[in-house]
């Protein structure tokens, strides 16, 4: 592989990269929303059992 | 809960711009010939290029959203202005680095300070950098969403000037293409492959807001239920 192949091939990674890292964020992110969920699910059903 | 960006159509756009890069991608690499003067590395031209020109169009939609809520005091275009300007600085992280791979290769530096189109894209990034920092330094409300319309507004003064930079700037290394002898710069395959990966990033940019956003709503309205429950 050239140089210039590997820089060319690292530019392009690099956004596969930030893509995944993105995506890894997100996924945290949905996890914790459906923790979220849950949780007021649980104090509505406390509330409404009085 | 409604979205300005329907679920399916976010998938839609999902999907377009899985098929559009990889297309774009296989077309950088196995069609488009080697060009005359960079060789294989002009290929960075077609991540490099649409990710730049997708950065302007989510801060030029950050402007427009932050417009609209200054103009209709209408609070949901807040989180639409701030999704995009998530967005951009997302993009602009990618520019920078994408660039100053092409810059190490091309020139030889990673950076280079006397190149008014770099260093303007870097004030673009810090200025929609510290947005954040102004968003959050103030307590939720109409009066952090104006304050930050007006911020996000702001910046799109600097999209022009960083684009007409290169062009109004003088003794450049960096490359012109987009001028008015296109037809030379770049030829019909050259011209169609970045067609392909300007579209595919911008359907990128389009389905992540809409699903950024639908998380930030989610987000907001699941803070509003706690309150109100407990």
């Amino acid at each position: 592989m050239t140089s210039a192949e590997r820089y060319v091939t690292a530019a392009y990674l690099v956004v596969l990269g930030v893509l995944l890292a993105y995506l890894v964020i997100y996924a945290f992110k949905l996890s914790r929303l459906e923790r979220e969920v849950g949780e007021l699910a649980e104090l509505a059903r406390r509330r409404r059992e009085g | 809960m409604s979205t300005s960006l329907p679920n399916n159509r976010t998938a839609a756009l999902a999907a377009a711009a899985f098929v559009l890069l990889l297309g774009g991608v296989a077309l950088a690499f196995y069609w488009v010939p080697n060009a005359p003067l960079e060789g294989f590395r002009q290929r960075i031209f077609y991540i490099h290029v649409p990710v730049a020109l997708t950065a302007y169009a989510c801060f030029g939609w950050a402007a427009w959203k932050a417009l609209r809520l200054l103009s209709t005091r209408d609070q949901r275009y807040d989180l639409e202005s701030y999704t995009a300007v998530h967005m951009g600085v997302i993009f602009g992280i990618l520019t920078l680095v994408t660039g100053s791979i092409w810059a190490r290769t091309s020139w030889g530096v990673w950076w280079s300070w006397g190149e008014r189109q770099l260093v303007l894209f870097l004030v673009l990034f810090l200025f929609y950098s510290a947005y954040f920092m102004l968003r959050y330094s103030v307590e939720p409300g109409p009066r952090r969403a104006s304050m930050s319309a007006v911020y996000a507004l702001f910046g799109v003064v600097l999209i022009p000037v960083s684009f007409l930079a290169i062009r109004l700037a003088e003794g450049l290394i960096h490359p012109v293409v987009f001028d008015r002898d296109i037809g030379s710069n770049l030829a019909g395959s050259q011209l169609l492959t970045f067609v392909v990966c300007l579209a595919g990033t911008l359907a990128l940019a389009a389905s992540l807001y809409g699903n950024e956003l639908t998380g930030k709503r989610i987000d907001e309205r699941l803070r509003e239920l706690r309150e109100a429950l407990e």
